[in-house]
């Protein structure tokens, strides 16, 4: 369990470049791209993964590599595209707060993801604990993307991507979740977006949109 | 001989027997004759099985177990002592009454199927079982709420109607509230050893402080289900909206549970009540007592005036446990057995007798479909068999003897007529003034019995529909009979009965009644007193002036029934709407009892062409309580609404805030 500097090095970018993509879906308003992006960052992630499993040498970790890759990089994306030709859904309407808004939000959330991080990364004893505070705030960002967007669509993306980070928290802080959990998870995600995907064809089918503001109108009235 | 199984085996078997009964319905749901005709009566079987093995059992000593089953790590734990085994006596013999009963009484097109309604029964049944036989707070509350839940779909079998999904909605409310101040109490009663078996809750060491406490809480979280004042509300909502089976066991064997839980925390987890205590269950009790039977005056509706009526009887059940704690408290110790013994006696005597009445109220129902008074009458000539076992019911419900509600009234009154001996100034002047109060309820339940049965079976019908009125069938008759036989049982071999509650007395408060040298035709609850009765004899003497009256009715006048007119005193045409009804009966009531009432009345004039009377009777309490209370509420649910935005960003941001909050709090 000897990390040169090199892999740490290379660990740490691409933690940054997952902060960078974080920030990227915060501001991309066309779905492809998002999903592009979504892509993106599960590549980032199995590289991370596959980097710490040869440098510790916890196979479990190829294992979650190759399941990121499979799902995350390959069948999630490509789930999304079919999605979105078939729905036609191309672009998100304007966000609930304009791009500049969402980026200093986003910057204040990365600061208290930081300071959050912090204890947290001292009782850690994995030599990513660095990677923590990242970790928090790709999910904390994640959350922001949802709740900026019209778009039921890009409303999983988000949420999709908030999964992101905490599988790569959960790995800078204890070199990954025990296989159970892992597994467990990544097929609690799969039936999401199937479900989800089924949904937009009933609320497609309902309101001939797919703009969640039509959902509104399902509150109480006083 | 060692028998086969012991007492709490065969307990657990016939409680498991009750729930396979009730799934056994859900093979063929929609099936009447299969659930009503072989289901029930086999539940009234295990009912008569529990009644004997409970009762055979009473005087042995506490056995306990521990299931497999239960809540992940915690076992569920039961224990059969004196006190469960007396309360399981009254749930298998009034129940197997009720069950035989309803075997006759289920028929297709009630709303809930069938099959569906024998499962809730029988759940409900045993759910009632598992709350006695509970040895822990866990299993206590799991079964107190499944025997609520199963009792609310019961009560809302007709879920059609919009009123009886009303009645059922408040019964569920005030029986969850209730619930959470048991949970409370039992939180309490743990002393911070958080185990929450009643064997740690009984060792617990409590500050005087925190075990009033936990009585307060039990007192009201039980009293909610038994219908204490104030929250007595739902009973008369819920029963006339239950079919009058699921009525008779709500009332005859439900309300008992909550007595039971009353006297379990009282007496066996408090272990030694402060003498002051008593007071409260006293007051409340006297005070729910008088009530209760006004209101019974007042009511039109004849599962209403019994609803009412229960909640007379639980006053005086409440009454007479607050007495016993007073007793108990200040070392008077046979005055303590003797109201406990009036308390145990009553609450057995009223699963009986008010069993009986509700059910007979479901067959002149089933026969007439009408539960307005002033709707019936004259229906003994109909329906001999019910009016005549309904007639038993109402005697020992009014309190007279030789019948079984005398003598539990009559040994609370003589427990009341000696408490001016209570040691402390005041309350040995007040309490006195209790034995008033019981005595004047006493007097007006007769009344209001009167009226009952008056207005239901006397007189002519009021109605031209009532001349189609059929008897009770088989089952429902073989129904009645049991639970009138009980009555007069309960009430002819009084000495006997207390005997058998000795055992229980001895757990609670560690003595047993005395019954001196008196013979056993005899009861004599205090020797030293000079007080005995003798319903044998009475019986005897009874007998002996109807059978001489008859004879020289017969002999002396020789002349046989005659049927006419009554006089008319020369006014020309006197129909069956002249007769005095159940307003009229009540309105003596409702006068001098005025200020119970919110009373909405419309007069007619003396020049009416079209002359209309209603009262409507209402309850102070619920516009004093109930409607400040739910303003209260639903204004502070409005002040919420606005965060039902409809907008999932809202949502998600509500999520954010509140993951952000707590990682600050964290940090």
């Amino acid at each position: 369990m000897n990390f040169t500097s090199l892999d740490l090095q290379l660990l740490n970018t691409c933690a940054a470049l997952l902060l960078l993509v974080s920030f990227a879906m915060l501001s991309q308003r066309r779905i492809v791209s998002l999903v592009n992006l979504l892509a993106l960052q599960g590549t980032l992630l199995c590289a991370a993964t596959l980097l710490l499993a040869w440098r510790t040498g916890q196979h479990h970790l190829y294992l979650s590599a190759a399941l990121t890759l499979a799902l995350k990089v390959v069948g999630l994306p490509w789930l999304l595209h079919r999605l979105i030709r078939r729905l036609e859904v191309y672009w998100d309407t304007e966000p609930l707060i304009n791009m500049p808004g969402a980026m200093l939000v986003g910057l204040v959330t990365v600061v208290f993801a930081f300071g959050l991080a912090q204890p947290i990364a001292e009782l850690a004893s994995t030599a990513t604990r660095n990677a923590i505070g990242i970790a928090v705030a790709v999910i904390l960002l994640a959350f922001i993307t949802m709740i900026t967007r019209r778009k039921a669509m890009s409303q999983v993306v988000g949420f999709l991507s908030m999964e992101n980070g905490l599988f790569f928290g959960a790995m800078s802080a204890t070199y990954g979740m025990p296989m159970v959990v892992e597994l467990g998870v990544a097929l609690d995600v799969l039936v999401a977006v199937l479900v989800l995907g089924i949904f937009f064809f009933q609320i497609r089918e309902q309101f001939d949109s797919l703009d969640l503001h039509h959902l509104e109108s399902l509150r109480e009235d006083q | 001989m060692e028998p086969v199984l012991s007492p709490l085996d065969a307990c657990l078997v016939l409680l498991t027997g009750w729930i396979v009964v009730g799934a056994a319905g859900m093979l063929r749901r929609g099936n009447v004759v299969f659930v009503a005709r072989v289901l029930f009566p086999l539940g009234a079987l295990i009912g008569v099985g529990l009644a004997v093995v409970a009762g055979w059992s009473l005087a042995l000593p506490a056995e306990r177990v521990t299931l497999l089953i239960g809540l992940p790590d915690l076992p569920f734990h039961l224990r059969l002592d004196p006190l469960s085994r007396t309360f399981l006596a009254l749930l298998g013999a009034a129940s197997a009454g009720v069950s035989i009963f309803a075997g006759g009484y289920f028929r297709k097109g009630q709303g809930t199927a069938p099959g569906v309604l024998g499962l809730q029964y029988h759940l409900f049944l045993a759910s009632m079982g598992f709350v006695l036989l509970a040895d822990d707070a866990y299993a206590f509350m799991v079964a107190w709420e499944t025997m609520a839940v199963a009792s609310y779909f019961l009560v809302t079998s007709q879920h059609g109607l919009p009123e009886i999904r009303s009645a059922g909605f408040l019964y569920l409310l005030i029986a969850h509230v209730g619930a959470i101040a048991i949970l409370l109490s039992f939180g309490i009663l743990q002393g911070g050893t958080w185990q929450f078996t009643f064997d740690a809750m009984r060792a617990a060491e409590l500050s005087p402080t925190w075990a009033a406490a936990a009585f307060g809480l039990a007192l009201f979280g039980f009293g909610a289900k038994a219908g204490l004042l104030p929250t007595h509300v739902w009973l008369p909502e819920a029963h006339p909206a239950a079919p009058s089976p699921v009525s008779a066991l709500m009332s005859g064997v439900m309300l008992k549970t909550a007595v039971y839980g009353v006297l379990r925390v009282t007496f066996d987890l408090l272990g030694e009540p402060a003498w002051w205590w008593g007071l409260v269950p006293v007051v409340l009790g006297l005070a729910t007592a008088l009530f209760g039977v006004v209101f019974a005056a007042a009511q039109t509706d004849m599962k209403r005036l019994l609803a009412y009526s229960s909640i007379e009887n639980i006053g005086v059940l409440f009454t007479g446990i607050g007495l016993a704690i007073v007793f108990h408290g200040v070392g008077m110790q046979a005055l303590a057995t003797l109201a406990l013994v009036a308390v145990l006696y009553h609450a057995v005597n009223h699963a009986f007798m008010k069993s009986l009445l509700f059910l007979g109220t479901g067959a002149v129902l089933h026969a007439t479909g009408e539960r307005n008074l002033g709707r019936l009458g004259g229906l003994i000539h109909r329906m001999p068999w019910v009016a005549w076992l309904t007639l038993v019911g109402v005697l020992a419900i009014s309190g007279l003897p030789p019948l079984n509600g005398f003598v539990s009234e009559w040994l609370l009154l003589q427990a009341f007529l000696f408490s001016h001996e209570v040691p402390h100034p005041f309350v040995n002047m007040l309490l006195p003034l209790g034995a008033a109060i019981v005595a004047l309820a006493a007097a007006l339940a007769a009344y209001v019995m009167v009226k009952f049965f008056g207005v239901v079976f006397l007189g002519q019908p009021r109605e031209p529909g009532l001349a189609h009125a059929h008897d009770a069938g088989r089952l429902e008759r073989l129904g009645l009979v049991w639970l009138a036989l009980g009555c007069v049982l309960l009430g002819l071999f009084p000495a006997q009965v207390i005997d058998a509650l000795g055992a229980t007395t001895t757990q609670l408060i560690g003595s047993v009644p005395p019954q001196g040298a008196s013979p056993w035709w005899m009861l004599a609850p205090l020797p030293d007193r000079q007080v005995s009765y003798a319903p044998l004899v009475l019986l005897a003497v009874i007998a002996v002036v109807l059978a001489t009256t008859s004879v020289v009715v017969r002999r002396v006048y020789r002349r046989d029934v005659r049927r006419a007119p009554a006089w008319d005193c020369g006014f020309a045409r006197v129909d069956a709407r002249m007769q005095d009804t159940a307003e009229g009966f009540g309105q003596p009531i409702r006068h001098i009892f005025q200020g119970f009432f919110s009373m909405e009345r419309e007069l007619p004039s003396a020049f009416d062409r079209a002359p209309r009377y209603r009262v409507v009777v209402g309850d102070r309490i619920w516009r004093l309580v109930y409607e400040p209370l739910g303003g209260r509420v639903q204004r502070i649910a409005d002040s919420l609404a606005w965060l039902q935005q409809g907008r999932i960003s809202a949502y998600l941001t509500y999520s954010f805030v509140t993951l952000v909050t707590l990682l600050a709090v964290v940090l």
